[in-house]
């Protein structure tokens, strides 16, 4: 007993010539339908090519455009040849021009002698399903599709609308429960012609005849009324990408398909040399035994499908540059950014770097350019630290920033002194966790020696801006980790705060803090405050200063820092 | 009224379009035909389209890499080269020769040569637009012939391809080492920015607009807007209605440009690499000043002699070493997209 392969070639049929002969000299007859379209010298040239070989038939031709009956009639003409003109044939393998056999053909048939009751026919019911071209399932059955997908997709859609919308299905024959499956099947002889020889066979043929991609449901949906055992699985390795379009085989492709076990794959590009070579050529080369394990293969064809669908978060490139809302995060990965503490603190920076481990950046939007770690001149993918190059796009800056140190954690200062172009985009940005002392920037005013009239102005105008930026902070928008402290509130518990922050980064395992940073000497502060109040100018960010050093006893009530998610 | 706008602005484009090809066919009476050996283009051919002007020493390392990529043909205008590139291209067997004294500002920097060309040429064929200083890497390069990439492109119903120009240089001032024909440039100019790309949505015609890069940095950081676009389009199933816009910055119909996925996927894209900064650069760059042929009264060339003058590094700590097209893949500058 032997396995019959049916061949549906439309292109390339040097390389199908080259199967055949393969199928042909492993013991397998043939039986090759040429598309329609294929214009009448090219297959006549095909057919004396293969004069020699008796075993070697060719069936009705039908035009096979995607997703019409074409393919289907095709492949009952060459099933019907192939049944009545090969009476060895147990197994029918349905194959394209395209398919490759990986195995040995000897060991295709040991396969299937092993189980000759068995129809290997992938075969599931619509409601169980993924791969649904277009977002029609259970509606290929019942509705109508009188245009074509591929060249009149508007008046397919607008068709399909219409249907929708006035209700309109199609009955189902009685006794039909409709199955999708791969379209490359392998199946018994008794399967085979009690699906071709059924007494309804002409009315199902008409029902199918007006289902969308009937390759794909007619014998998959009948095999289950007739056949004894099925394998629900198809014996062609062939992967789909999102489009419902079949992913290729390249010579590169070489090792992974050694290595899947597969008996047949599709869909091998014509000119990919080695790969006919390898496994048409010498059987030494080709596989041993082993079930077919295509692990390997879906997980790489998995990863470029959801590379095309999903993308890698945070990047923005030529090929990616998704809209508002559908970037799948902004970032590519959490950072920190902190607004008032390198105020507070005299040597914040380098204290945050040893505590954490992060980088730890100045003011990256420092009116005097971007202050990376160790002030450089450039930073991580050649980001230059000057301030007109940052300003002029200031998002892709950041974003730039945070894709060039994937692996790192990043934390930066922020504040009023700095250009707010990216006040919005950190408030917005899941990635960002904000922690802000407000009204700290009052501090170094509060060390300088400069005109007090100059001091009331930039406090003024320091003020107003930070409290817009915590207006964005506190925004039903604000998608950040956002924690805010008035001065007045973080100076009464700065290590309870501190520990927060620096759990949150997270980067060295969780401990206590064992070294607290230097708080710059706040003597005379609220003083300082008060003769700004005496000014006409009102502080109101850093909290409840008292302008007299509160007595040294009295414990003031503790309040918690406050999270806005 | 929305409706009505957005047909306005398809008609105004359409307009900017006949108006580009009409041009085409006036600036096309300027070329004189060297070698024309077009006829021996098959159906099917990938064909490279080209203009330069004194690049005799790039001109053979240009034709071997593209004909290992597996290009076809090459249709190439001269423009008043006089360093005996001319007659070098003339007697190659794959290449198909045109020449112009004429003014290439005034052809829209070579378009609407090329749009010419193209439209007599290249209609139905993938054509790749590159300069002799621009070598294209796409997904798997190393292991797929150009025909693969464009079977694929062919199968999933993609007109055109992006490759974004990127910025070769060496290590060291520019004239360090000196470039000897033939040569593969990278093995001078193998360093790049990998990741200093603003980018912005350009509305009307749909592209995306991207600056950056050593460029970007060195010649242009106190008015980063005047730095020269690096987004291109170079390789595009041709169809005699499409003209070029800018360069290859950008096309019409509009959906060409469409390059980019807009809902966080990624298509698949390559990248230009652009090896201008060699020691060839300094001459050049001072040449061209005196031209005064190049884009935005010759803005770029002008920044590029008041640097050129102290000789300046491009390198810096942070730039990249190239590798392969995979290091480029990783650093997110290219996507193999749903390719595998």
């Amino acid at each position: 007993m032997t396995v019959g392969i049916i061949m549906l070639v439309h292109n390339a049929l040097d390389r199908a010539e080259q199967v055949i002969r393969h199928w042909v000299a492993g013991g397998c007859p043939v039986v090759v339908h040429v598309d329609a379209p294929v214009d009448r010298a090219t297959y006549q040239r095909f057919r004396t090519a293969l004069d020699d070989m008796p075993q070697v038939r060719f069936s009705a031709r039908f035009r096979c455009e995607w997703g019409t009956w074409g393919i289907v009639a095709a492949s009952q003409a060459a099933a019907e040849t192939m049944l009545a003109a090969f009476p060895q044939v147990r197994h029918v393998y349905l194959a394209s021009g395209s398919c490759m056999p990986l195995r040995p053909v000897k060991e295709l048939i040991c396969y299937l002698d092993a189980r000759p009751q068995t129809d290997f026919i992938e075969s599931a019911t619509t409601a169980d399903v993924p791969w649904t071209v277009g977002g029609l399932s259970g509606e290929r059955f019942t509705l109508r599709f009188p245009f074509s997908w591929k060249r009149q997709r508007f008046l397919f859609d607008r068709s399909v609308e219409w249907q929708r919308r006035l209700g309109y299905r199609r009955p189902t024959p009685p006794g039909i429960v409709p199955h999708m499956g791969s379209q490359w099947w392998c199946l018994t002889r008794r399967t085979l012609s009690a699906i071709l020889t059924d007494p309804r066979r002409a009315a199902l043929d008409r029902y199918f005849r007006h289902v969308w991609i009937p390759d794909e449901s007619y014998f998959q949906t009948l095999a289950r009324l007739y056949a004894q055992t099925i394998e629900s699985r198809s014996l062609t390795l062939s992967k789909f990408d999102f489009q419902g379009k079949p992913h290729i085989f390249y010579d590169d492709h070489l090792q992974l398909l050694r290595r899947s076990d597969c008996f047949v794959a599709r869909k091998i590009w014509p000119r990919a040399d080695r790969l006919y070579q390898t496994f048409l050529g010498d059987p030494a080369g080709a596989m041993k035994g082993a079930e077919p394990n295509p692990g390997k293969i879906d997980r790489l064809f998995a990863k470029a499908v959801e590379r095309r669908t999903r993308g890698r978060p945070g990047l923005y490139m030529q090929s990616r540059f998704p809209n508002e809302g559908w970037e799948n995060g902004v970032t590519s990965s959490p950072y920190s950014v902190f607004q008032g503490f390198a105020e507070l603190f005299q040597d914040f920076e380098s204290w945050l770097g040893r505590a954490t481990g992060a980088r730890v950046h100045g003011h990256l939007f420092a009116p005097t350019g971007a202050e990376f770690e160790g002030r450089q001149q450039t930073f991580s993918g050649a980001l230059s630290s000057n301030p007109a190059l940052r300003d002029y796009h200031a998002q892709m800056f950041l974003r730039n920033l945070i894709w060039n140190t994937r692996g790192e954690h990043q934390c930066f200062q922020f504040g009023p002194g700095d250009s707010q172009f990216i006040s919005w985009d950190l408030a917005k940005d899941p990635n960002a966790q904000i922690s802000v002392i407000s009204g700290a920037w009052a501090i170094p005013l509060f060390q300088t020696n400069r005109n007090f009239a100059d001091l009331r102005t930039e406090a003024a105008r320091l003020q107003k801006i930070e409290s817009e930026h915590l207006k964005a902070l506190r925004s039903p928008y604000a998608k950040a980790r956002v924690r805010i402290w008035t001065l007045a509130d973080f100076i009464e518990v700065p290590m309870e705060a501190l520990q927060t922050v620096v759990d949150e980064i997270g980067t060295k395992g969780l401990r206590r803090l064992a070294e607290a940073p230097r708080m710059v000497d706040l003597t005379g502060f609220g003083q300082f405050l008060q003769s700004l109040k005496n000014q006409g100018m009102h502080p109101y960010l850093m909290g409840d200063f008292p302008a007299d050093p509160a007595p040294a006893n009295a414990e003031p009530p503790k309040r918690k820092p406050y999270l806005v998610k | 009224m929305r409706w009505f706008l957005g047909f306005w602005r398809s008609y105004r484009l359409r307009l900017l379009r006949k108006r580009w090809r009409i041009r085409a066919l006036r600036k096309s009476r300027e070329l004189t035909v060297v070698q024309n050996r077009t006829a021996a283009i098959r159906k099917g051919d990938i064909l490279v389209f080209s203009t330069f002007r004194n690049e005799d020493v790039r001109l053979p390392h240009f034709l071997k890499y593209y004909r290992d990529l597996g290009v076809n043909h090459f249709v190439m205008v001269d423009n008043a080269s006089d360093d005996g590139g001319r007659d070098y291209l003339a007697a190659q067997p794959d290449v198909s020769l045109w020449t112009t004294p004429a003014s290439y500002k005034r052809a829209r920097f070579g378009v609407d040569w090329l749009n010419w060309l193209q439209r007599r040429h290249g209609d139905g064929h993938w054509c790749l637009v590159v300069d002799p200083d621009e070598l294209l890497v796409y997904p798997f390069c190393d292991t797929r012939p150009l025909r693969a990439l464009t079977d694929w492109l062919d199968a999933s119903s993609i007109k055109s391809f992006g490759a974004m120009l990127l910025d070769m240089y060496p290590k060291g001032p520019l004239d360090q080492t000196p470039y000897t024909r033939a040569d593969d440039p990278l093995s001078i100019a193998c360093w790049f920015d990998a990741g200093n790309y603003a980018i912005s949505r350009n509305h009307r015609f749909g592209n995306l607009w991207i600056q950056g890069g050593p460029r970007s940095r060195m010649f242009f950081a106190d008015q980063p807007w005047r730095a020269p676009a690096l987004n291109k389009i170079p390789l595009v199933k041709w169809d005699s209605s499409y003209t070029y816009v800018s360069s290859t910055h950008m096309l019409l119909p509009r959906g060409l440009n469409l390059v980019y996925d807009e809902w966080g996927g990624e298509k698949a894209s390559g990248v230009l690499l652009h090896t201008k900064f060699l020691d060839t650069f300094t001459v050049k760059a001072a040449e061209e000043l005196t031209r005064r042929q190049h884009y935005a009264a010759s803005h770029e060339y002008r920044a590029y002699a008041a640097r050129l003058r102290d000789n300046p590094d491009l390198w810096c700590k942070w730039s990249e070493k190239y590798i392969n097209w995979r290091q480029l893949e990783i650093l997110g500058l290219m996507s193999k997209g749903n390719w595998a």
